[in-house]
């Protein structure tokens, strides 16, 4: 690779043509993510992370599309490649996890088979070899490798989705995206993941993009953080920056509405007012109408752009810290 | 009652809104009109052309069509056309009474056995399984005969032997329905059983049941038209398909007289497509997994 | 196959079919009218003749009495004798019921052939010109009457065009010098009945296809083989049609009663020899007894068929397996 960017969107817009117009989901988004580095994408429903994740992948609805931008995945271009261009990379360069829905296996198709699939279907070797490797995975995310052969229902929701990882790893991919990967499980499991994940991460030097609205599991798993709201980044950089140093003001609604089980016992506070509609998204900054740092008429007519603002890569989308920018 | 005047305001934008996206539902909109074309031609069409099934002899004899009789004439030198047209308003009428029987038996007991669930509802759900394997088309016929082929019998017998589906349809929405809090509420509030299934159960059901009605519309006129086919209908009264009986007892089949049956066949399949297109078109708006956006 | 699973549908037919007895059983009990009607037809009968009549039928005593010989009489495969031809009804169905199964086999194939194949297309392609004329074309096929097709058919094929026969299993009066004579000539005759029955219900096969398969098509996994890089026709082949034929098995097996009329309507109008023509003769002969079997065997047949479906269900969905 050229740069030590394994990916690299740059002014991405993602719409949904819908009956009453177009939605406006991701509207020009840009960021970059290291090798071995771990990204986490966080807001609120429908703010645009997976989206996003689905644009990397290119699996978009029949009635979503890529409006601009680029997206660069080992300097390639992936954004005008076509469908069938699409496919080998699929998987074998990028794989996804989803949330560990009851179906997001095949429920006919035994686990086994379903990961030895996603690896011939990249790779010329043979069934045997392919479940070999399947076994060695298996116990990298500390499954019993004797359940290899069983049915989808007959795992439980949390080694559903430790096997959900272990297919995603099979092809070694440079990137792995997971959605939401930890939310439809109950919190021990969670943390098991968490940890697996951690110790992933320590292993191999894949990328990660973790999409969620928890912000705990953020602090635990993720490098960097990227905050979005309404289809667009409103802060972006290390954990560290984001999490103590923050700057953002919805950055800093979404921190406080967690409870710190530490610190003194505080009220949580919520964020007054809807997300905005993004079918005609108003003028101005979109948090303007529910953001209680506004400064002023330019907030509700310049959409303020991505600025730095010191610490590592630190940067943030709004007028109150223009001008402070370094 | 304030309430009251709510709920009539919802419902008007619920059907509003409901029309909106119809009219963008090809298939539905071209069903709509084959069904209202049907019933003009049911309604209308005997004040424009006369046809009196009692006066024979007309033309010839299963002749082919000419001038004066532009669909030819039957075994009786009747004009078909007039059969038809005549046919028509029979064949419809015996489909939607027939389909308001079994929708309404199924409906009452899918509601009641749903809410009422335990034993009750094990016990009525097995009936109407045994219900539903005997072969309904020999059970009309038994019954048509024995009953005598009366008009209002044959729409008895279709109604009686059509509400199966409807049942078992209604009574899983309403097991669904019945999870939702707002029937514990009305419940611990002390409504009534009755109260709630009628009040509360049955209008969110009722969209449901609505397209299922359609679709059991289709069934019913299919088989008015085999039992006259197979000579269980009223030979008095002309609907298609006593015409298509007509055509398979004189021979007309075997001699090749298109004229006798292509059409009345066809005008029943254009008639069921009809009801058949409209029910599916409201199935695809409301159930969420097949809409479109 | 797990046990419980079988025991529960097992007994779930066997009360099925009891209570299709019972009612069979009252169908013919409760009805107005005089049932000897038909033997009477040449004058008017004497009292003790109409007692020895009734006795014969097992039309006297009490209703729960009656039921009671009824449940006897069936359990020796004693069906009765028939009023029209003075048979035992069971020697007449033995021999309609194979020239129905024939028919109807061969047809059920032939539409779940066909259905599987248009409903498949016209949900892989959905909005496509291939999904409008795959599901026109199953709608339309939906809406046709089994006997008009029959009708349309035979007066092309067997009229106009003369190719094929126009009635009955084997050509009436012929005696076939080999067997293999008699299959040619059975063949013969089964085309265009076969060809019938099997377009006319395979409309609503393709409807229920289509509909299962888009609703597969909605489920997370199928988007889990997007992400893997699959190519369109491997999901659709390996991934959403394993999963859109599980509720087709039950649904064809619910179906089964769609298939009787199907089989009646094409057995009048080609004059195929089958139980359908048979209830339909018996009807016009106001003969009870051949009635009343007949109808007890073709639901015993949808019974059997329905069990069989549910083993088949069972084998196929590995939820259900290993429970």
């Amino acid at each position: 690779m050229k740069n030590e960017n394994i990916l690299e969107v740059s002014n991405l817009k993602t719409y949904f043509k819908i009956k009453e117009g177009t939605v406006k989901a991701v509207d020009g988004i840009s960021f970059s993510l290291k090798k071995g580095e771990s990204l986490g994408l966080v807001g609120e429903s429908g703010c645009g992370k997976t989206t996003t994740a689905l644009s990397i992948i290119k699996l978009l609805a029949d009635n979503g599309y890529i409006e601009d931008g680029k997206i660069l995945f080992k300097d390639k271009d992936i954004t005008k490649m076509t469908e069938s261009e699409m496919l080998p990379i699929r998987w074998k360069d990028i794989s996804i996890i989803f949330q560990g829905s009851m179906n997001a296996l095949n429920p006919v198709m035994r686990v086994s088979d379903q990961i030895v699939e996603a690896i011939q279907l990249h790779e010329n070797i043979s069934d045997k070899e392919a479940r070999e490797r399947v076994t060695k995975l298996l116990e990298l995310v500390n499954l019993d490798t004797g359940l290899i052969d069983s049915y989808p229902h007959e795992f439980s929701g949390g080694m559903r989705q430790r096997a959900m990882i272990t297919m995603a790893l099979a092809c070694n991919p440079g990137l792995i995206i997971g959605d939401e990967p930890t939310t439809a499980l109950d919190l021990m499991v969670q943390a098991q993941i968490i940890d697996l994940i951690n110790d992933l991460r320590k292993k191999l030097d894949t990328s990660m993009i973790i999409i969620t609205h928890d912000l705990s599991i953020i602090t635990e798993i993720c490098d960097r953080i990227a905050v979005m709201y309404a289809g667009k980044i409103a802060e972006i950089g290390t954990v560290q920056d984001v999490i103590f140093n923050y700057k953002h003001p919805y950055t800093e609604k979404l921190i406080k509405a967690f409870p710190n089980i530490y610190g003194e016992r505080e009220m949580v506070e919520s964020i007054p007012g809807f997300p905005p509609n993004l079918l005609d998204p108003q003028k101005g900054c979109l948090f303007a109408d529910r953001c209680h740092k506004k400064i002023g008429e330019i907030c509700e007519k310049v959409d303020p752009n991505l600025i730095k603002v010191g610490g590592k890569n630190h940067m943030v989308a709004c007028h109150l810290w223009e001008g402070k920018d370094e | 009652m304030s309430s009251n005047i709510n709920r009539k305001k919802v419902m008007k934008k619920g059907i509003i809104r409901f029309i909106d996206i119809f009219k963008e539902n090809k298939m539905g909109v071209l069903g709509f009109y084959i069904i209202v074309f049907f019933l003009l031609v049911a309604f209308v069409g005997p004040l424009i052309y006369s046809y009196n099934p009692q006066e024979f002899a007309k033309g010839g004899l299963i002749a082919p069509p000419t001038k004066e009789f532009p669909l030819g004439t039957d075994d009786m030198g009747r004009s078909i056309l007039g059969a038809l047209i005549y046919g028509a308003k029979v064949s419809l009428m015996i489909g939607i009474f027939a389909t308001l029987i079994s929708v309404f038996i199924g409906t009452f007991i899918g509601i009641v056995s749903g809410f009422a669930g335990g034993k009750f509802d094990s016990v009525l759900m097995r009936i109407t399984d045994g219900f539903m394997v005997l072969p309904k088309l020999p059970l009309i016929m038994i019954l048509a005969a024995l009953l005598g082929s009366s008009t209002r019998n044959i729409i008895i017998v279709i109604g009686l032997t059509g509400w199966t589906g409807t049942t078992r349809l209604v009574r899983s929405q309403t097991l669904s329905v019945k999870q939702r809090p707002f029937i514990e509420r009305a419940v611990s509030v002390g409504a009534g059983k009755g109260y709630i299934m009628f009040r509360h159960i049955l209008p969110n059901v009722f969209p449901l049941v609505f397209s299922n009605t359609i679709l059991v519309a289709a069934g019913a006129i299919l088989t008015e038209t085999t039992l006259s086919f197979l000579g269980l209908g009223n030979p008095l009264v002309p609907s298609w398909g006593q015409i298509l009986r007509g055509a398979f007892t004189s021979g007309a089949v075997s001699i090749g007289a298109w004229w006798y049956f292509v059409p009345a066949g066809l005008c029943v399949i254009l008639l069921v497509l009809g009801f058949t297109l409209l029910g599916y078109s409201f199935d695809e708006i409301l159930n969420p997994k097949l809409r479109r956006y | 196959m797990n046990l419980s699973y079988l025991s529960k549908k097992l007994s779930h037919s066997i009360i099925t079919l009891f209570i299709v007895i019972t009612i069979n059983f009252f169908l013919f009990r409760v009805i107005p009218g005089d049932p000897f009607a038909m033997i009477a037809k040449a004058g008017n009968l004497s009292a003790e003749y109409k007692e020895e009549l009734s006795t014969l039928y097992g039309f006297n005593g009490s209703l729960p009495i009656q039921y009671v010989k009824y449940l006897r009489q069936l359990f020796t495969f004693d069906f009765g004798l028939s009023f029209k031809y003075r048979k035992p009804v069971l020697e007449i169905l033995g021999n309609r019921l194979m020239a129905t199964l024939l028919l109807a086999f061969f047809a059920q194939l032939f539409a779940i052939i066909l259905g599987t194949v248009i409903g498949t297309l016209s949900a892989a392609f959905r909005g496509k010109k291939i999904d409008v004329a795959a599901l026109g074309f199953a709608l339309f096929i939906y809406a046709i009457p089994a006997f008009w097709l029959g009708i349309v058919l035979l007066s092309f094929f067997s009229v106009k065009l003369g190719i094929l026969p126009l009635n009955g299993m084997v050509v009436a009066g012929l005696s076939h010098p080999t067997t293999w004579a008699y299959i040619k000539d059975v063949v013969h005759h089964l085309v265009l009945p076969v060809f019938s029955m099997g377009l006319a219900i395979c409309g609503g096969y393709a409807i229920i296809m289509r509909g299962s398969l888009l609703d597969v098509l909605t489920e997370d996994y199928i988007t889990t083989a997007r992400a893997k890089g699959l190519k369109r026709k491997d999901i659709v082949i390996k991934h959403a049609l394993p999963n859109a034929m599980l509720p087709m098995v039950t649904i064809i097996a619910i179906n089964l009663g769609f298939m009787v009329s199907g089989a009646i309507q094409t057995e009048t109008v080609f004059s195929w020899p089958g139980i359908g023509r048979l209830v339909y003769e018996a009807l016009m002969a106001r003969d009870y007894p051949v009635l009343q079997g007949a109808f007890l065997i073709i639901s015993l047949t949808v019974i059997i068929a329905n069990f069989i479906a549910d083993i088949l269900y069972g084998y196929l969905d590995p939820r259900i397996k290993y429970e």
